[in-house]
């Protein structure tokens, strides 16, 4: 016990005078939750658009209007040359081009069904359904208003309504659905950067010698080298969270020691995972590879953060069962958005104490017989 | 008028061969991080768990409920008995979505009245509850034309102003064609800026950069003699992880091959400059790999588009998107691969990335004092 304070005494005083690890570590996240807190959303607006109108008619300018009047859409273009319209599209000057035919607006008058067409680009798939699904309700809200009175619109008096109750987020905001998913992220990211070099920068630079000549055990030698860095994990996840519920009004609806809990486990068992790449690399490049490729693109792409793991395929949704920060999002969400209490999401606690577990005991074992 | 480079370069070789746990990571771990990635990066919603609370018990709501066990959009995750008994479900992410069809529904329906269907819908992925409650309005507005027809056949047939959309590039709106150019840019970016940024703060580090300064070695001789092997490997990579996307994901490849392979070696001399810079600025491989990881990497990957469009971000945002690399290699990519455009339209971005490159590598040659810092 005093061997493993003295450890952490000293790469207390190693953090403290390296103002630049500290900073990066305390105050950075809480930065980029503010950055990109407000750069990352799923709203799609502005929604750069060309319009061929052959009709010309003061109906067709009225369909134009309500396009642009409808707020999702900014008309940059027009002209009756379907050429230039593709070469914007190749571009990415524009992403949606309106061609409404000729004679729309005589057919309207006529009473004659009449289609215009709406071309988008779909090199991003989930903007392209959105801008769809826009572009058909502007349609069809067009087709209630100005050609209810000639007498075209649906049938009278629909026979079904649907009526849509959204909870926990009732405004849709991505900004609810990606907090939680960032303050993940980043703590992944600090935890496993601050332990992965941690062991193998002595071993690279030859001191392993050294630590092992003197009294230490191996335990309280890993304890006291990664405690400090936990509390300073720690501090800078309830910093992002402050930060969070001050400038986007996340609303902590749970409980905050289920929340420290949820944190404290996640962060032990990443740091774990960062010794464990330090215990298992050669050279420090190895474990920045290993650190990157195991903590970095899985915590982003396979945890729920922005993919939803049910779309995912079978296999690679069995798979996401190794990557921790699923749990920890899911947890995250129940508590913050949902107020969930434990009896709920005990499975997803459950998992994230076994996978600290597992990982801090390989950590140990690949350590003890570095010792030997 | 080579020089010494060759020997550099020869060094920088024989030291990678000496490390085969680095060299299998960096041929490796792409190949298998695409497959996994590639898989699991869509935004398509398919098999949403939906809660069903039938209070009616008619003919008439299990024809509702029948045509969303059928739909390929909706799983159905449980049946209640009333409203009341959701809450769990929701909460516990079991069902994303509930569908209450009330008592008296099949006699509005027989009688012609309009019946109200409630649908509460878990908000917390906005992103994923917006498209479950689009298909479940095309769903019951289908059903609800269906059931006007079958009342007053006469009424219902005649088509008023609609809208036929056509989408370009990926009309079946598969978001993996649009993904996998974005995860090869996203593991060349992450492989090859982590080579290189620890490439020369390593030799500082253990002291062998001294022995390479009191050499008659110039700085840009030591700059490309480490960027030559990593650019070596870097385009390994490219060819193995294009052979994957088309290959196994099978993302359509309109347009030309030498040019994806020109763009992309001008894509690794940005990022392994990058990388280089980094370590000239660096003095331990810990505060290196920190930079790379918290001041480029995360907002690349962020920032970039790769995911969230850049059009969407605020106005004070997105003029500082154009400092990233990683943007124009993603216009790039999916120009090539989706559009099949050439240089004809990408050249400001073959620009933008090829001056990056360039003002990196200058910065990092400028850095590489041959003094101990």
């Amino acid at each position: 016990m005093r061997a493993l304070a003295a450890v952490a005494r000293k790469e207390l005083r190693q953090i403290l005078r390296d103002r630049l690890t500290l900073m990066i570590l305390l105050f950075i996240p809480a930065l980029f939750l503010l950055l990109y807190g407000y750069a990352l959303n799923f709203d799609i607006r502005n929604i750069r658009l060309a319009v061929q109108d052959q009709d010309g008619s003061s109906r067709s300018r009225a369909l134009v209007s309500s396009f642009v009047n409808s707020g999702y859409f900014d008309l940059v273009a027009s002209g009756h040359d379907p050429a230039a319209h593709a070469r914007r599209i190749d571009a990415n000057d524009v992403r949606a081009v309106l061609v409404i035919p000729d004679g729309f607006g005589r057919r309207i008058e006529t009473r004659r069904p009449v289609r215009v067409q709406v071309v988008i680009d779909g090199d991003n798939a989930n903007t392209a359904t959105t801008v769809s699904a826009y572009a058909q309700a502007i349609v069809a809200d067009f087709a209630a208003r100005e050609a209810a009175p000639v007498g075209i619109a649906g049938p009278a008096g629909a026979p079904l309504v649907l009526e849509p109750r959204i909870w926990y987020n009732p405004q849709l905001r991505s900004t609810l659905f990606l907090v939680p998913g960032l303050i993940a992220y980043i703590a992944m990211i600090t935890a496993v950067i601050s332990t992965a070099l941690s062991i193998v920068r002595e071993k690279e630079r030859g001191t392993m010698e050294q630590v092992r000549m003197s009294p230490l055990d191996p335990v309280s030698y890993v304890l006291g080298k990664t405690l400090p860095y936990l509390a300073l994990s720690f501090a800078s996840a309830l910093i992002i969270i402050l930060v969070a519920m001050a400038l986007f009004d996340l609303p902590m609806r749970g409980s905050w020691l289920l929340l420290s809990l949820a944190i404290g486990l996640f962060l032990v068992g990443a740091q774990a995972q960062g010794l464990l790449i330090s215990t298992v690399a050669e050279t420090q490049q190895v474990a920045f590879q290993l650190a990157l490729l195991s903590s970095f693109l899985p915590t982003f792409i396979l945890s729920g953060f922005i993919f939803p793991i049910s779309s995912m395929p079978a296999v690679v949704q069995a798979i996401t069962h190794i990557v921790p920060a699923r749990y920890f999002i899911v947890a995250l969400r129940a508590i913050i958005l949902k107020g969930a209490d434990l009896v709920t999401f005990w499975q997803d606690f459950l998992a994230l104490g076994i996978f600290a577990v597992i990982a801090l005991g390989l950590a140990s074992l690949r350590l003890s017989r570095e010792w030997a | 008028m080579l020089g010494r480079l060759p020997y550099m370069v020869r060094k920088e070789l024989l030291e990678l061969r000496r490390n085969p746990a680095l060299l299998r990571i960096v041929i490796v771990a792409p190949i298998l991080q695409l497959t996994v990635l590639g898989y699991a990066a869509t935004t398509d919603v398919q098999d949403i768990p939906v809660v069903i609370v039938d209070a009616d018990r008619s003919v008439e709501s299990r024809a509702l409920v029948s045509k969303f066990e059928a739909s390929a959009n909706f799983v159905i995750a449980g049946l209640e008995p009333a409203v009341d008994r959701i809450d769990p479900w929701i909460e516990r992410g079991d069902a994303w979505m509930a569908l209450a069809i009330p008592a008296g529904y099949g006699d509005a329906v027989r009688a012609g009245r309009t019946a109200a269907l409630q649908v509460v819908v878990d908000g917390t992925d906005s992103n994923s509850a917006n498209v479950a409650l689009g298909y479940a309005r095309v769903l019951v507005a289908t059903h609800g034309q269906a059931l006007a027809r079958a009342r007053a056949p006469a009424l219902a047939s005649e088509p008023g102003i609609g809208a036929d959309i056509r989408v370009w590039f990926n009309p079946d709106l598969e978001s993996r064609d649009f993904m996998i150019p974005g995860i090869v840019a996203l593991l060349l970016l992450v492989v090859t800026t982590n080579l290189s940024a620890m490439a020369i703060v390593r030799e500082k580090e253990l002291g062998t950069l001294e022995q390479l300064n009191v050499t008659p070695l110039a700085r840009w001789e030591l700059i490309a003699g480490k960027l030559l092997p990593f650019a070596l490997i870097g385009m390994l990579d490219v060819v193995l992880v294009v052979a994957v996307a088309v290959g196994w994901f099978e993302v359509p490849m309109r347009g030309s091959i030498p040019l994806l392979f020109g763009m992309s070696l001008v894509y690794l001399l940005s990022t392994l400059g990058l990388g280089l810079f980094v370590s000239t600025i660096s003095q331990t491989q810990q505060q290196a790999m920190m930079t790379t990881t918290f001041f480029f990497l995360t907002p690349m990957i962020y920032l970039s588009g790769f995911i969230f469009p850049i059009e969407n971000m605020p106005a004070w945002i997105q003029p500082w998107t154009y400092l990233i690399p990683l943007r124009y290699f993603l216009v790039i990519l999916r120009g090539i691969f989706l559009k099949g455009v050439g240089l004809e339209v990408l050249w400001p971005q073959a620009l933008a990335l090829f001056a990056w490159g360039a003002a990196m590598l200058t910065l990092a040659t400028l850095r590489s004092t041959k003094r101990l810092a």
